[in-house]
């Protein structure tokens, strides 16, 4: 046993910008994407999906599929129809909602376009696709209900037999459940003598569209069946299998190797990896299934989509009172794995950082015979926040003052801290003002606003608008009794275990599944801090059922939120475990040991022994003290007490083209408030990336479907992901407010960004144009709809027929432009 | 079925392929080249980007058949002893990867767009990446990357004294 004097210091490693861990394998392409992976006899998939959104299968004729060259086995749902296994909700929002049963291959009917109804087993991929295209199938159709306003109305069922289109109707009021007043009485005090606001919002549908296209593989062929698949949510996957088709949990081992991003869009778990684990097992062979683009586009699960009406009250000097929300939310033919939950989450976000005294939030869930809809980054929160602050920047225009004084007079004050909002959430911290100086000076908000004002009275037919977003969020996904109480299936808490080898490096096993947010690195930093060992030391193992055997994983800006408090707490234990250890072999009291920066020291003395020592001595079993079993490993499974609720101001300025309609974004600033950085790089990278998916909403997104419900933004050709020349360098900052809940003191970032960024560049447009009578533009905010916007707005100004006249009465989906009949609204009717 | 010559990373292969075979899956199935990937089935995202003769082009673009008698060099080519490209370097400096789908055929362009504009502006890595989607990163960091390899690039060829770029150099090699 060596005694060391000079103990090895890792030093501080959270808040260094350190370079990832993930990278090397990355950027040489020694990668584990799934379709990468090949097994000895393995068959390939090929999915026969319906081109129609609604209609009765009435016969499928495989022959001439089965004698294509290669061809092993042609299956459809009925030859599956039992030990198929269910696509499940896991969160029915209400305890009477309306589920219709969602099997991963159709048998009788299908609901939507895209839906699996036969299944082609080939030698290669190429066989399987060309037998795919002979396998006959006749349909009946039937009529589709395709727009959320006629669903309401249950003249044409999405699922007949339901009797319903309405899923489930879900609401929080803040007199009924004790946070405030009644939204009724403070909505009637204001038209008395005050302001009301009525509007009502768009939502679009969006795709996800993660890069790399979802793959399964099932390899059924060893006791256990193993699956790699292209998922957020391994753990969740394997329970889901095991209970809906019977098979023993153990016997499933569920692997997400390389994962090419999410956004929401992985946390399905997929009819596609139901199909192929179903066909694997019955063939007995490998299968891979593998989706093209344009099933990705149709079949992975969409986001958003929701009319949003809101009503806000506020006093004559700007100070708001009451919000009222009525969502219709579209769930598509299914309620996805969350759902029905996802508008449900924004539920506690509408009121966002704003002190209004009463709040009524109403959400409609609705079945169409359209694509399913589920999680996508944000999740409930971006559809909240972009409502409340386009309220808050139709109140400022009402009162003609600056938007960002009137979000100050009516936000939480940083010394109001924790505050218990309308909607029942508790805050912990944050420091709004702080955020919003930073953000005005980075982007010079003052002479911005001067110049808009010279390019006004000049009458510039290029307008200058400045947009701003004061968000927050919350974070953390999730404290499990909250869960409970929601009806949620599922638990929040999250594991972890660290393993301490006998050469002194260090496995931390977590069950969060990143893909692309770089835990291995983020993880690695945490666990050299707490237990002072070199940064390199640690390895990281996820998306392993065999090996990182329990987890919630990763969506939800849960992962550092939860799972790496799970991974501190594990680390705390080996420190526990390992001091007696350390005491009895410098021969010294438990008492008198000290445990800093790698090294257990006997107090008062030079005497010390490193955590490598102590692993080495404990694998050894040599001198351990009486009763101390031969490990210093730990396990530790976190569930926290609440959400975090990270914040920031976001300010965005557009050039506006007056004449043609087309927006040119000039700048963008972000002061993101996300509690404790771990790695500044890899915080700086996800509020990047997050404020761009919520640019894109608001400027070049949206899922649209014909009046067949057939997707016509089905290819990269026309569903339009923002390109590098269509965006701009972001200038980004940060705040720093911790969390208290969080032993770290972190809130969470990788929905931030696409939250807050959609309300600051819609309002940006309409700042713009608001002098030339525009006070909406449905997104996306083509140069079209920008354009005809001016146009309707120019008319109504000069023949004076604008003003605050509410419009709900008249079902127009904004109070500023008729629809003309060639365009769809929100690019989803 | 059709007999190829080609030389991928290095190494000579010829193979019978089908004339309907697209270059990327003869890469990834045929070669094992896997670090090249397929991101949609219209040649938008450029996943698949991959060098023909030193030329960048979206390998689903190109028949296999089309590459006989070529040379192609992939993102598993680029690295040479062991030492990463200046533009894999910079990717990882940078922070401009966080899933890294797109990352191969990002690199791969970036090495194109550098090699006919050792000096870009902002705006030209802007355009010159456009045909490559990253749903991650927001680009940001990506054209910083690209403008930190220049930079590298310009100063290693200028300090050595070689005209050829650092990116014909890992070409040539290859």
């Amino acid at each position: 046993m060596t005694i060391t004097e000079d103990a090895p210091t890792a030093g501080p490693e959270i808040g260094k910008a350190r370079r990832r861990k993930e990278d090397q394998r990355l950027i040489t392409g020694r990668t584990r994407w799934t379709d990468n992976i090949t097994l000895p006899g393995m068959l390939h998939l090929a999915m026969v999906r319906s081109p129609f959104a609604h209609a009765t299968i009435t016969a499928i004729a495989t022959d001439e599929a089965k004698a294509s060259p290669g061809v092993i086995a042609v299956l459809t749902g009925r030859d599956l129809a039992d030990g198929q296994g269910v696509v499940a909700n896991a969160w029915p929002i209400t305890t009477d909602q309306v589920t219709p049963t969602h099997l991963p291959v159709a048998v009788d009917r299908v609901a939507c376009a895209g839906e699996i109804v036969a299944i082609v087993a080939a030698r290669s991929a190429a066989e399987a696709r060309d037998a795919a295209e002979l396998v006959d199938v006749d349909y009946d159709e039937l009529p589709a209900v395709l727009d959320l306003k006629e669903a309401v109305k249950d003249e044409v069922l999405a699922h007949p037999d339901l009797g319903t289109n309405t899923s489930a109707v879900w609401t929080l009021d803040s007199a009924a459940q004790g946070s405030g007043t009644d939204v009724e009485d403070e909505i009637a005090k204001a038209r008395e003598d005050g302001i009301v606001l009525e509007r009502e919002f768009r939502q679009q549908r969006l795709i996800p569209a993660f890069m790399e296209p979802r793959s399964t593989v099932c390899d059924p062929t060893g006791e256990q069946m193993t699956v790699w698949t292209s998922t957020q949510v391994p753990h969740i996957l394997r329970f889901l299998v095991a209970a809906t088709t019977g098979m023993p949990e153990s016997k499933i081992r569920i692997i997400a190797p390389d994962v090419g991003g999410g956004f929401g869009g992985k946390l399905q778990t997929t009819p596609e990896e139901f199909a192929t684990i179903a066909v694997a097992r019955r063939l007995g062979k490998p299968c891979k299934y593998t989706e093209t683009r344009s099933e990705s586009l149709l079949s992975g699960h969409h986001g958003r989509d929701q009319w949003q009406k809101l009503t806000l009250s506020a006093r004559k000097d700007g100070t708001v009172t009451g919000l009222k929300v009525e969502l219709l939310a579209d769930l598509g033919a299914y309620v996805g794995v969350v759902g029905g939950g996802v508008p449900v989450l924004g539920a506690w976000m509408f009121n966002s950082i704003y002190k209004f005294a009463a709040y009524h939030f109403t959400v409609r869930t609705l079945l169409t015979n359209k694509t399913w809809v589920d999680a996508y980054r944000g999740a409930g929160r971006p559809e909240a926040t972009f409502a409340v602050e386009r309220m808050m920047d139709e109140l400022a225009a009402e009162l003609g003052r600056d938007p960002l004084e009137v979000r100050e007079q009516n936000w939480i004050r940083h010394e109001e801290f924790p505050f218990t909002t309308v909607a029942g959430m508790t805050y912990d911290s944050g420091n709004y003002e702080a955020a919003t100086a930073r953000a005005k000076e980075l982007f010079g908000y003052d002479a911005l606003r001067a110049e808009q004002q010279r390019r006004r009275e000049a009458h510039d037919p290029v307008q200058l608008g400045i947009g701003v977003s004061t968000f927050t969020e919350m974070c953390g996904l999730a404290p499990s009794r909250i869960l409970g109480a929601l009806n949620y299936g599922a638990g929040g808490w999250e594991s972890a275990s660290i393993r301490m080898l006998a050469t002194g490096k260090v496995e931390v096993l977590t069950g969060t599944s990143p893909h692309g947010q770089g835990h291995e690195t983020a993880w690695s930093q945490i666990v050299a801090d707490r237990l002072g060992v070199p940064f390199e030391d640690v390895e990281v193992l996820h998306g392993d059922s065999q090996i990182s055997s329990k987890g919630m994983d990763t969506y939800g800006s849960r992962s550092l939120v939860v799972g790496a408090e799970a991974v501190v707490r594990a680390a705390d234990r080996v420190i526990d475990k390992a001091r007696p250890i350390a005491a009895h072999l410098l021969e010294a009291s438990v008492d008198d040991i000290e445990f800093t920066a790698g090294r257990f020291g006997v107090k008062g003395t030079d005497k010390g022994i490193t955590m490598a020592e102590v692993a080495l001595a404990t694998w050894t079993g040599h001198n351990l003290p009486d009763g101390v079993e031969p490990s210093i490993d730990a396990d530790a499974t976190f569930d926290p007490d609440n959400f975090s609720f990270p914040h920031g101001t976001h300010l965005c300025a557009v050039e506006v083209d007056t004449e043609t309609g087309k927006t040119t974004m000039r700048s963008y600033v972000c002061v993101d408030d996300v509690g404790t950085i771990i790695n500044p790089l890899i915080v700086e990278g996800q509020v990047h990336g997050g404020v761009v998916q919520g640019i894109a909403q608001a400027l070049w997104e949206g899922a649209e479907f014909d009046e067949q419900g057939t997707l016509v933004t089905g290819s990269f050709v026309d569903y339009t992901l923002p390109t590098s020349a269509d965006t701009i360098s972001l200038v980004t900052d940060h705040t720093v407010s911790p969390s208290t809940y969080t032993a770290l003191g972190t809130k969470g970032v990788g929905e931030a960004g696409a939250i807050a960024s959609t309300p600051a560049v819609v309002n940006a447009i309409v700042d713009a144009v608001r002098h030339l009578g525009v006070s909406d533009i449905t997104m996306p905010c083509t140069p079209e709809r920008v354009w005809k916007a001016i146009q309707v707005g120019s008319a109504g100004a000069t023949e004076g027929e604008r003003g605050a006249a509410a419009h709900f009465d008249d079902g127009a989906p904004n109070q500023d432009s008729p629809q003309p009949s060639d365009t769809t609204e929100g690019g989803a009717q | 079925m059709t007999r190829i010559h080609v030389t991928v990373d290095g190494v000579a292969y010829s193979d019978e392929v089908e004339p309907r075979t697209l270059l990327v899956h003869y890469l990834r199935q045929s070669l094992g080249k896997t670090g090249t990937v397929v991101g949609c089935d219209t040649s938008n995202c450029g996943a698949c980007t991959v060098h023909l003769d030193g030329v960048s082009v979206k390998s689903c673009n190109v028949l296999a058949v089309q590459a006989d008698g070529h040379e192609v060099t992939t993102i598993e080519g680029l690295a040479e002893d062991g030492q990463l490209h200046p533009v894999q370097q910079a990717f990882h400096e940078c922070h401009a990867l966080q899933c890294g789908y797109c990352t191969p055929g990002m690199i791969m362009q970036a090495c194109d767009v550098l090699k006919d504009n050792p000096d870009p502006t902002e705006a030209e890595i802007r355009e010159g990446l456009e045909g490559n989607l990253c749903r991650c990163t927001g680009y940001h960091n990506i054209v910083k990357a690209v403008q930190q390899a220049a930079g590298q690039m310009r100063s290693a060829s200028s300090g050595s004294g070689e005209t050829a770029d650092a990116t014909e150099a890992a070409e040539v090699s290859a």
